[in-house]
């Protein structure tokens, strides 16, 4: 059931030119990024060549990559999510799952799902990039995989506190200022972190990226990992109450 | 018991301070039409929207086929068929891929999706638009995928909210010989503010008017209790009552303007041929002999004042 809901969530994504747009976009601009990288890397090459355990292909081109692509995604997935369930009770189609036998849970997954599989497709059109690299080069695949996983994982948290917004606004306008303003707002929690000292210890845990950029690193943490599957699915849970309270107040 | 299909106890629904329902029960068997009267905003798209788990009760319970809307809300809803009061369409999607959307969603089996799809579009006359997209429907055609979106897992119970309204005359026809024959084997409710929709299609009527109940009888209960009817007389030179007073079905004459005049009578007994020939003979010049239907207003008049007088 909540595969139905997503498959036809994706499917309409991609009867509108939204998803095409915004795939093409992204792969213009990510690909632009790429190729300065390499235009740095091939000018560095020949000093790197001389330095003991210098940074090599996969730092020098794949963090940056996807770390640019992180902004990006940043200010693309408000825009994917602000629709989700704003827009279905603005048509007044959210009826139609309210009276189908399906619990709000599988509603809010389904939407969520979704989503999510047009976001993954952007992270699996974006890594093909690095991926052409194997023709003459070598990548460290063990980052490589790290900056794939953080990447999902910051998505999956941007996707799930958009779909929550996307439950309270009232058009979808609002919905997606709002869920932009807070994701930056937790983006650059960790700048003022450096600013005020120790009293910012909460603002440098609840920073995405520093939890982005460790995994980023290739070090796998239990924290920062946790960080993002709590971040998702307390903004999940979230989604499924505020569309219970739906048939509540109205 | 077990043959009702909706049971609804001491029913009510506050939007803050601003009581929508008030205090409603009724039931619903199979085989019955229930037709839901009322002005605007008299509480009918409240209560259907509570009966299909849209809306939460403030208080009072909803049982559809023995199941608790709110204590089993996905077992409840698998005998439902909704069709609310703006119909709930995905326009960027085709009229087949919308139908297979709400057969999956309704966990129509596999195998009989394709079936389920072909009967409810040919049921709603949707044949020939199968393949266009919703968006470039008509409005009465919109109306009507709405309607095969509603019927199209045979649900138990179909409620429909103004089913006919943006029709034409002729599908409104259709539909009412549809929702007839979905009587025979589905329990309906449908909800309209038309008194002639009632008359004809339901077996079942329930007048609901600020909040409140205030007529829940059989169809010929209804037709029984509206036993007056009117004749509407205008004539060149004012009339002599005193001509009339020895037709007996005659209850009472109003004199509205002039020469315009309500002649009422218990409708056992129609006197149009007495009146006419009456009227012709004293010579006033006979302009306009009709009868008057009874407007919703009219009958909400009669209702409510029968009970006060009682």
């Amino acid at each position: 059931m909540i595969f139905t809901i997503a498959s036809r969530e994706l499917k309409t994504l991609f009867l509108s030119p939204l998803a095409w747009s915004i795939l093409a976009i992204l792969q213009l601009i990510l690909a632009y990024l790429f190729l300065t990288q390499i235009e740095t890397f091939v000018s560095f090459q020949a000093r790197l060549a001389n330095i003991d355990s210098a940074p090599g292909l996969t730092d020098i081109i794949v963090t940056p990559l996807f770390a640019n692509a992180s902004i990006i995604l940043l200010l693309v997935t408000p825009l994917l999510t602000m629709r989700l369930i704003c827009e279905e009770r603005r048509n007044k189609t959210l009826t139609l799952l309210l009276s189908a036998p399906l619990s709000s849970t599988e509603i809010i997954l389904g939407k969520y799902l979704g989503i999510l599989g047009l976001l993954i497709l952007i992270i699996c059109l974006t890594s093909l990039m690095p991926l052409s690299l194997l023709v003459g080069g070598e990548l460290d695949l063990g980052k490589f995989f790290c900056n794939i996983l953080a990447l999902s994982l910051l998505v999956s948290a941007f996707a799930s506190l958009g779909l929550y917004l996307s439950c309270i606004a009232s058009h979808p306008t609002i919905a997606a200022i709002g869920s932009f303003g807070l994701l930056l707002l937790l983006w650059i929690l960790d700048w003022s972190a450096g600013i005020s000292g120790k009293s910012s210890e909460i603002f440098h845990y609840l920073s995405m990226l520093k939890h982005f950029q460790s995994i980023q690193s290739g070090l796998l943490n239990t924290t920062d990992v946790s960080y993002f599957l709590l971040f998702i699915s307390t903004f999940l849970i979230l989604s499924i109450l505020r569309l219970e309270n739906d048939r509540i107040q109205k | 018991m077990s043959s009702l299909l909706i049971e609804v106890n001491n029913l009510s629904r506050y939007y803050g301070n601003h009581c929508a329902v008030d205090d409603i029960s009724f039931t619903l068997e199979k085989g019955e039409v229930l037709g839901f009267l009322g002005p605007n905003g008299a509480g009918k798209t409240s209560t259907m929207q509570m009966l299909c788990g849209n809306l939460a009760p403030s208080s009072g319970q909803i049982k559809i086929n023995n199941f608790d809307i709110l204590d089993q809300p996905q077992q409840a809803k698998q005998y439902l068929g909704y069709l609310p009061d703006t119909p709930p369409l995905y326009k960027e999607l085709t009229v087949n891929e919308f139908l297979e959307y709400c057969a999956k969603l309704h966990k129509v089996p596999f195998r009989q999706v394709n079936k389920a799809i072909s009967t409810s579009k040919a049921r709603c006359g949707l044949n020939e638009v199968s393949e266009r997209l919703i968006t470039n429907l008509s409005k009465g055609y919109q109306q009507r995928v709405g309607i095969a979106q509603a019927i199209l897992h045979a649900p138990k119970v179909i409620v429909l909210d103004e089913p006919t309204v943006g029709l034409d005359p002729i599908q409104i026809k259709e539909i009412r010989t549809l929702i007839k024959e979905l009587g025979s084997e589905h329990g309906i409710i449908l909800s309209t503010h038309i008194l002639s929709e009632v008359q004809e299609s339901c077996s079942h009527v329930q007048i609901i008017n600020q909040g409140k109940l205030i007529f829940n009888e059989s169809i010929d209960h209804l037709n029984h209790q509206l036993n007056t009817s009117t004749i509407k007389v205008e004539t060149r030179s004012p009339l002599n009552l005193d001509h009339f007073s020895h037709i007996s079905s005659i209850t009472s004459i109003e004199n509205e303007i002039d020469t315009q005049y309500l002649f009422h009578y218990a409708s056992n007994e129609n006197p149009t041929e007495q009146l006419a020939e009456i009227i012709v003979n004293s010579g006033c010049g006979l302009l306009e002999l009709s009868a008057t239907k009874q407007s919703l207003e009219d009958i909400f008049i009669a209702l409510t004042t029968k009970k006060n007088n009682a």
